[in-house]
């Protein structure tokens, strides 16, 4: 396991409240000083405007914003910057696909999303709430149809039917990890299927990237979206991964400066990527923070990351599953003891005592099935608001609610859960206050 | 302070709620919800020949606070009249409370006025 001590002394945030146990990271992470360093540096000693300068500051400014690009096209592994596009986050980035690649999708065609999405992979899909003026106006899908991969009891996708499923279907929008089951779908072998009937597929990665590392081109997405908040970064920075070839031949989102390259009187000649979707000035500052925490991720290393994280979920199963009249969602166990989903996961059963390796596991890189450090659960008795409060008044920080997953939730014919997540400056000692807790909740309620 | 919401009295509304249940005959009722925390309740009011409130249940699910807070305010609208009844307000509720409430959790306290309002005004 990684050594939290060392950790947490790098995030303010503990400083501050010392007593602090942060489990909410899948809401949003602490940020580490180095990029609260980063953005400061910015604004104290280099913070003026980036591209159009042709001085030695704004030229600075352009070489640690631009410099940010290449740290995220290395982070996913993206064959060219210009695939990256940065956003304000990762809702963002898929109202800039719909938007723009979702214009070509229309009536008689459709989109495949799953009901474990959070809501900004589901919303910007949907067909307009009303039926008359709006539907005329804005969205993407002229009346595609949306359909839904079902969520089996165990939290995991029911892909016995995929191939029926993706019939007509132009577009595959799904999560790499889901913010409440914790579990990870094999975006991989969704993607080899999607694109056997032409169809493409975003990966929503939002609650992936900060955990495990993710490579574009091996799961060969055509689109990917994250949010830079969730990975230590600031708020206020996301991007999106999009294929240079599909990038190419989509009209621009937003337009404006910095998006061209010429304009007259007749018309404007857009920029070329990944400038062209990239109206106004940028998130400057945010930006070169998510470079930071690249940086940060990176030097501990993202295999460390999600090792370590998986120890604590298999810890946090474990112990949960000790307390009667607690539930958690998802899959009770870890991969190594989960046999392989049914429908065509290939990722072999590791044997239960093997440290499930990556390249074992197919997590990650290879975008097998799995299961990261979420736990949303319910106690018997007890309204979530209350779990939320109670601990809160314990020092604890879970997030209490639908987490924008009211489909999963209404799914499971709850109306609401507890969700307690971790990330690397996360202990076991964390999750043992959790369980006290939670016994203590039991024990008022009792 | 959350924790001074768990008062003995506020769990004892919440484990045995008062005036809990369908009221047959109900001459108003109504049904409020808050989506984002998935409460919901039902409140059925019967008023009597001089207009008062003669029978008042309520049904649904929730927390703590807004549990509570609907048994609580059923047994304090039972004999009001229409007038007394349409007059309370958000602080009556918070008092019949008697603890404080941390504003995140306001709207779960003021469900049931809302209902007890709503039925009011729809016959
Ligand atoms: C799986 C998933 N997708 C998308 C999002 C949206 O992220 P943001 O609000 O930063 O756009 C979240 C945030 O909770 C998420 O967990």
């Amino acid at each position: 396991m990684l050594s939290t001590e060392t950790i947490k002394n790098d995030f303010p945030m503990f400083k501050a409240n010392p007593k602090l146990v942060y489990l909410d990271s899948t809401a949003t992470s602490l940020k580490p000083q180095a990029v609260i360093d980063a953005e400061r540096e910015y604004y104290e000693q280099y913070g003026v405007n980036v591209h159009r300068g042709v001085y030695a500051l704004s030229v600075r400014a352009t070489d640690a914003y631009e410099g940010a690009r290449e740290k995220v096209r290395k982070f996913i592994n993206a064959k060219s910057t210009k695939e990256i596009i940065f956003t304000r986050n990762a809702t963002e980035a898929i109202n800039l696909v719909a938007n723009t690649f979702g214009k070509s999708i229309g009536r008689g065609d459709a989109i495949l999303t799953t009901e474990m999405e959070h809501h900004s992979n589901i919303v910007p899909w949907l067909p307009p709430p009303t039926p008359s003026a709006l539907r005329a106006a804005p969205p993407n899908q002229g009346g595609a149809e949306l359909r839904w991969i079902r969520v089996t009891d165990n939290g995991e996708l029911d892909l016995s039917n995929l191939g029926e499923l993706l019939k007509g279907v132009k577009l595959v929008a799904i999560t790499q990890m889901s913010n409440v089951l914790g579990m990870v779908n094999d975006v991989k072998m969704i993607a080899k299927k999607a694109h056997s009937v032409g169809a493409k597929i975003l990966v929503d990665a939002a609650q992936s990237t900060p955990h495990m590392p993710v490579d574009v081109q091996d799961l060969d997405a055509d689109f990917l979206v994250f949010s830079g908040h969730k990975m230590l970064a600031p708020t206020g920075i996301g991007a999106l991964y999009a294929k240079q070839e599909i990038l190419q031949d989509l009209p621009p989102f937003l337009r404006g400066g910095d998006m061209i390259l010429e304009v007259t009187k007749e018309g404007a000649q857009w920029n070329e990527l990944p400038w062209k979707f990239e109206a106004g000035t940028p998130n400057i500052a945010g930006t070169i923070g998510l470079g930071a925490a690249i940086d940060y991720l990176q030097k501990i290393g993202m295999d460390n990351v999600w090792q370590h994280e998986q120890e604590l979920t298999r810890y946090g199963l474990e112990q949960l599953s000790q307390i009667s009249g607690v539930k958690v969602l998802g899959a009770p166990t870890t991969p190594a003891a989960t046999p392989p989903l049914q429908g065509g996961v290939t990722s072999p059963p590791p044997t239960a005592d093997a440290r499930p390796s990556l390249g074992k596991l197919g997590i990650g890189r290879a975008g097998g099935a799995g299961r990261g450090a979420i736990f949303a659960f319910t106690i018997d008795g007890v309204h979530p608001h209350d779990i939320g409060s109670i601990l809160d008044e314990q020092g604890v920080a879970i997030r209490a609610g639908h987490h924008c997953a009211m489909i999963l939730h209404r799914k499971f014919g709850l109306p609401a859960t507890a969700r307690a997540s971790c990330y690397l400056y996360n202990s076991k000692k964390d999750i043992d206050q959790l369980v006290k807790g939670i016994i203590k909740i039991q024990g008022m309620f009792a | 302070m959350s924790l001074a919401m768990y008062q003995q009295n506020i769990l004892d509304h919440y484990k045995y709620p008062r005036n809990f249940g369908p009221l047959l005959g109900a001459q108003h009722h109504a049904h409020v919800a808050n989506p984002l925390c998935g409460d919901e309740l039902d409140f059925f009011l019967k008023f009597d020949e001089q207009e008062k409130i003669a029978a008042v249940k309520f049904t649904g699910q929730g927390c703590t606070i807004s549990i509570a807070s609907a048994s609580m305010l059923s047994e304090k609208i039972k004999g009001l009249s229409r007038a007394e009844s349409e007059k309370l307000t958000k602080d009556d509720v918070l008092k019949l409370l008697g603890v404080e409430v941390n504003p995140a959790r306001l709207r779960c306290a003021t469900l049931s006025l809302e209902a007890v309002q709503q039925a009011l005004g729809h016959h």
